[in-house]
């Protein structure tokens, strides 16, 4: 009997415990913000041209319209990766009550969850819906029910499949492009003989299917271009390293990684350790990642990565561009905005670029 | 009951029918890479880039990668064999377990200079709250009869947001070498260590089992819970604590896994890794609807697993069709290993050998 109620008090005060948690995760982000907005802000100030003006322009306006712009944000779970991180955060401190922002932020990994919310978000009568969506299909009825309620929806991070018509803009990354600028700064490097580890990463994800088809291409199209091993390494970094080891037992000759992101690309790197293989700027092998986590950007500049591509989280100011187009009545010039993505080289790099669009702290 | 004991204590080393599925399994595999290509079994010592040896090739890599799953098949036969069912949540429980690890060692910093607190510090306190977390798990299952895979199902989706949430979001990176011993090699020592902690973790489940009723009680309550309460054990306690030692096998795994890339991704750490837990409670020939099991069994069917992967990286299957070649195999294995087959195949036979006999 004691055991019993021992049992239960125990298993009472863990879902006190679980729930606590919860409550304050919520809390969290907001508590991050205040604390580290100082740094954040430079991080987005480097990207538009003036940074401080800029953010005094907009609380400016803010005030001067005396009128918050209720926008609604649908996005996919921070903790999913150090991007959704970054993103979510950058979205954070953008639509801020400074800067005559109301905001309501809804987070779901699932499509049925995310409708709901926008459902609920058009109930709240928002002014914009900003939508990134977890999976393309399925968004005509909730969008044509923010259409009929003079909802404007901006997409952002990743397109759906709906009419064109049913949102103002969609925000994205160009993964193709991703892609194709790390191939052709591979091919820059000149090397006689390209024989290439390729990671991929979750099969059938955009960011894969846009990163493995410029390099196979590539591979297809070029004599001298040569991939050794291609496998899945779903963006675990053990995986990864499992791979490289696998290659490396099967004594194969290879003088490149190509990492669909950075978690990989570390765990290719650990494998290459362990077996005193040399890499990075003066070694052997060349070591290719993508995403710019800070730890990979580090790496960079050590030497011990080569190159690192980015997959830009920072969307905030595009959107904010597109919403004063709209409530200044402008026309919008495209539909579609290809983020700008910059690429890193362990020649080039400087701390400031690790600061500023290295994602994650 | 002197009977049930020995019995028990059979179970507990494996009876070697049960072994047969999984060593077949095993034979199977290399035999197919001997065959078609025998430097899959070369074995060389390399220096790393520390300017250590190190031992390299494809059955160090099985040894080695295995040994998580291994370690985890332990905890996953005890819960099964109590239960009769299933944690879907150890991959989750890992991310957990491996929050705590790194927010123990790193603080609040994201990638510290030092560690803030010694390594076995960070170990022990993860075990303590994975053994809590697997706790959680018992006292849904044992106390409040909740089906197993309903009630980690709980877990399973918020093991991973706990994880992130310990951490603040933040993915933090050990500094610290030593720290890299664990998932890899100590200096001079060229056998990876996970091997070592592998061995260790089977020699203290041998000793438990073969010395304390753990086993016995376990299967008792597996193969009937109210005849076993009537015995005078407690059902709700061993069910308990086949969760709790569940969670201890969990920090153990993550500690190497965290170890491995001194970092890890809460979303994708051990991912699935409980299903292939699971598998290898199967392949080991052990009924998911618990009852008897054998350890060495599940352990084996652990390393069955990783071969099979292992072969398969050492082949270049596609990796569109990696999961598709991989399935076909488990069927195959997981036909042949259940307890219905073996039962009728041992059958069969008899009645072979039967009818040799007649006919000499």
């Amino acid at each position: 009997m004691k055991k019993k109620f021992l049992g239960v008090v125990l298993s009472v005060a863990m879902v006190a415990s679980l729930l606590a948690g919860c409550g304050d995760k919520e809390d969290k982000p907001q508590e991050d913000n205040a604390a580290t907005e100082a740094p954040a802000d430079d991080a987005n100030g480097d990207a538009e041209a003036t940074e401080a003006p800029a953010d005094d322009n907009a609380q400016d306006e803010g005030n001067a319209s005396g009128e918050e712009i209720y926008v609604g944000v649908i996005n996919n779970n921070p903790t999913e990766s150090g991007y959704r991180t970054a993103n979510d955060k950058d979205l954070r401190e953008k639509f801020c009550p400074e800067n005559g922002y109301k905001a309501e932020f809804v987070y779901g990994d699932k499509n049925e969850e995310q409708i709901s919310a926008a459902q609920q978000l058009i109930n709240n009568g928002v002014d914009y819906l900003l939508l990134s969506a977890a999976d393309t299909a399925g968004w005509e009825t909730v969008l044509e029910d923010a259409k009929n309620a003079g909802i404007k929806v901006i997409l952002f991070d990743r397109t759906i499949d709906a009419p064109e018509d049913l949102y103002e803009a969609s925000i994205v990354s160009d993964m193709d492009k991703e892609g194709e600028t790390a191939v052709n700064w591979l091919a820059e490097q000149g090397l006689d003989k390209y024989n290439i580890i390729h990671i991929q990463g979750k099969m059938g994800s955009a960011a894969q299917k846009g990163r493995s088809k410029a390099l196979e291409t590539k591979v297809a199209d070029d004599d001298n271009w040569n991939i050794v091993t291609q496998q899945t390494g779903n963006w675990e970094s053990s995986e990864a390293q499992e791979i490289v080891q696998s290659a490396i037992d099967a004594k194969k000759e290879f003088n490149v990684i190509y990492a669909e992101n950075d978690n990989m690309a570390d765990g290719a790197v650990k494998a290459l350790d362990k077996a005193g293989i040399t890499h990075g700027a003066d070694g052997d092998v060349i070591i290719m990642g993508f995403d710019c986590n800070k730890f990979a950007l580090k790496a960079v500049k050590e030497g011990k990565w080569n190159y690192d591509g980015q997959c830009n989280p920072f969307q905030a100011k595009y959107i904010e561009d597109i919403i004063k187009k709209l409530e200044n009545g402008e026309p919008i010039d495209e539909k579609t905005v290809i983020l700008d993505e910059k690429y890193f080289d362990s020649k080039t790099i400087t701390d400031e670029d690790i600061e500023t669009y290295g994602i994650g702290e | 009951m002197d009977n049930t004991k020995s019995k028990g204590t059979l179970a507990i080393l494996g009876s070697f029918r049960q072994l047969i599925i999984p060593l077949v399994a095993i034979v199977i595999l290399a035999l197919f890479n001997l065959i078609v290509d025998p430097s899959f079994f070369h074995i060389a010592i390399k220096e790393n880039s520390a300017g250590n040896p190190v031992i390299s090739g494809n059955l160090i890599s099985i040894l080695d990668f295995g040994t998580e799953l291994a370690i985890l098949s332990i905890g996953m036969t005890l819960v099964t064999a109590a239960t009769g069912g299933q944690d879907i949540s150890v991959g989750s429980a890992m991310a957990i377990a491996g929050a705590v690890i790194l927010r123990v060692l790193c603080g609040t910093d994201s990638a510290p200079e030092t560690i803030k607190a010694p390594i076995i510090v960070a170990f022990l306190i993860s075990c303590v709250v994975a053994m809590i977390f697997g706790a959680f798990n018992g006292v849904l299952v044992s106390i409040f009869k909740i089906q197993p895979m309903v009630a980690t199902l709980i877990l399973f989706t918020a093991g991973r947001s706990i994880g992130a949430w310990i951490n603040s979001n933040r993915l933090p990176v050990v500094s610290d070498v030593e720290f890299t011993y664990f998932g890899g090699n100590i200096p001079g020592m060229p056998i990876p260590t996970p091997f070592f902690i592998a061995i260790a973790c089977f020699i203290i489940i041998a000793l438990v089992l073969k010395f304390t009723n753990l086993g016995l009680y376990t299967q008792a309550v597996g193969i009937n819970e109210k005849s076993s309460r009537l015995n005078g054990i407690n059902p709700t306690f061993i069910k308990f604590i086949t969760f709790v030692i569940l969670g201890l096998c969990v920090a153990i795994a993550s500690l190497i896994t965290v170890s491995r890339v001194s970092s890890m991704n809460y979303s994708t750490v051990a991912k699935d890794i409980e299903m292939d837990a699971i598998l290898a409670v199967a392949l080991g020939g052990n009924a998911l609807s618990g009852g008897k099991f054998s350890m060495a069994a599940s352990i084996l069917g652990a390393y069955v697993i990783q071969f099979l992967g292992t072969t398969l990286y050492k082949f270049d299957v596609p990796s569109a069709a990696i999961s598709a070649y991989k399935a076909v195999v488990v069927i195959v294995l997981v036909v042949f290993s259940a307890p219905v087959v073996r039962e009728k195949l041992s059958a069969l036979w008899k009645k072979i050998r039967v009818s040799k006999k007649e006919a000499s």
